[in-house]
């Protein structure tokens, strides 16, 4: 009988090195954008399609700003593991390195921007 | 000693349509993938278009157009369809992940839901977003 436990059997398996560490995450962030998510849909679809001056005044609002902040920074992150994931199914060797810093360039790029936004919106 | 030339190592075969016929299952499942990374495209579009409410008028004026033209519609109403089906792909993740729905009956069963769930959804998004 061994008295190891199927999470210690599972730690620093895998190609990745990190065990189950990257499902987790995928896990942890889908509950948080099941919350996000809606709430979000609602409020950038009705502001699309106003003009500045509401815009503006949408996501000037603290609730507005905090939420789209979140939303920003947990979808890129959820989708940054997600193309990496994809990414490492289908290439090797430098295209997959090269193609998952590319992913995770853009999903901190995305993030930043639209942090900035949020922030000049604000003030 | 190190074999001098690089193995190559096997990385996933593109089985679908080849050598399996397309199911409810696979179907829906590399779906999930599809929308995923494709939602990048809209999230950019977004950032973009907030990016330039952030600059000024002027700026937001040109990002507005493009986002409220016909093929801007039809972009976010495709992102919708997309980020609706996602969601509830990845809510049966989180559901057979827990060890339920793993069954054939039962995940094909699931597979019709998200198709239909995520068309309703993005009709209904539609509808409630002009309030």
């Amino acid at each position: 009988m061994r008295y190891l436990t199927d999470r210690k059997r599972a730690e620093r398996k895998g190609a990745s090195g990190t065990g189950t560490e990257h499902h987790w995450y995928m896990s942890v962030s889908a509950v948080a954008l099941a919350f996000l998510i809606p709430t979000f849909l609602y409020i950038f679809g009705h502001a699309l399609g106003h003009d500045h001056a509401t815009v503006k005044a949408t996501f000037g609002n603290p609730f507005v700003a905090i939420l789209t902040g979140l939303v920003l920074f947990v979808s890129m992150q959820h989708f940054a593991k997600g193309a990496q994931l994809m990414i490492e199914d289908y290439t090797q060797g430098s295209w997959r390195r090269g193609l998952i810093m590319l992913a995770y360039s853009v999903a901190y790029v995305v993030t930043a921007t639209g942090l900035w936004a949020l922030a000049k919106l604000a003030m | 000693m190190a074999d001098p030339k690089p193995i190559e190592r096997p990385i996933s075969p593109f089985m679908l349509g080849q050598y399996y016929r397309f199911q409810m299952t696979s179907v829906s499942s590399i779906l999930t993938r599809i929308t995923g990374n494709a939602l990048i495209g809209s999230f950019i579009l977004g950032v973009w278009w907030l990016l330039a409410a952030a600059v000024g008028p002027d700026y937001f004026a040109v990002a507005n157009w493009w986002l409220t033209s016909w093929l801007g519609d039809l972009i976010f109403t495709l992102s919708l369809l997309g980020i609706w089906y996602h969601y509830l792909a990845g809510l049966r993740h989180l559901y057979y992940d827990a060890g339920h729905g793993l069954d054939i009956e039962t995940a094909e069963k699931l597979g019709w839901v998200i198709i239909i769930g995520s068309v309703v959804l993005t009709v209904l998004t539609l509808i409630i977003i002009q309030f």
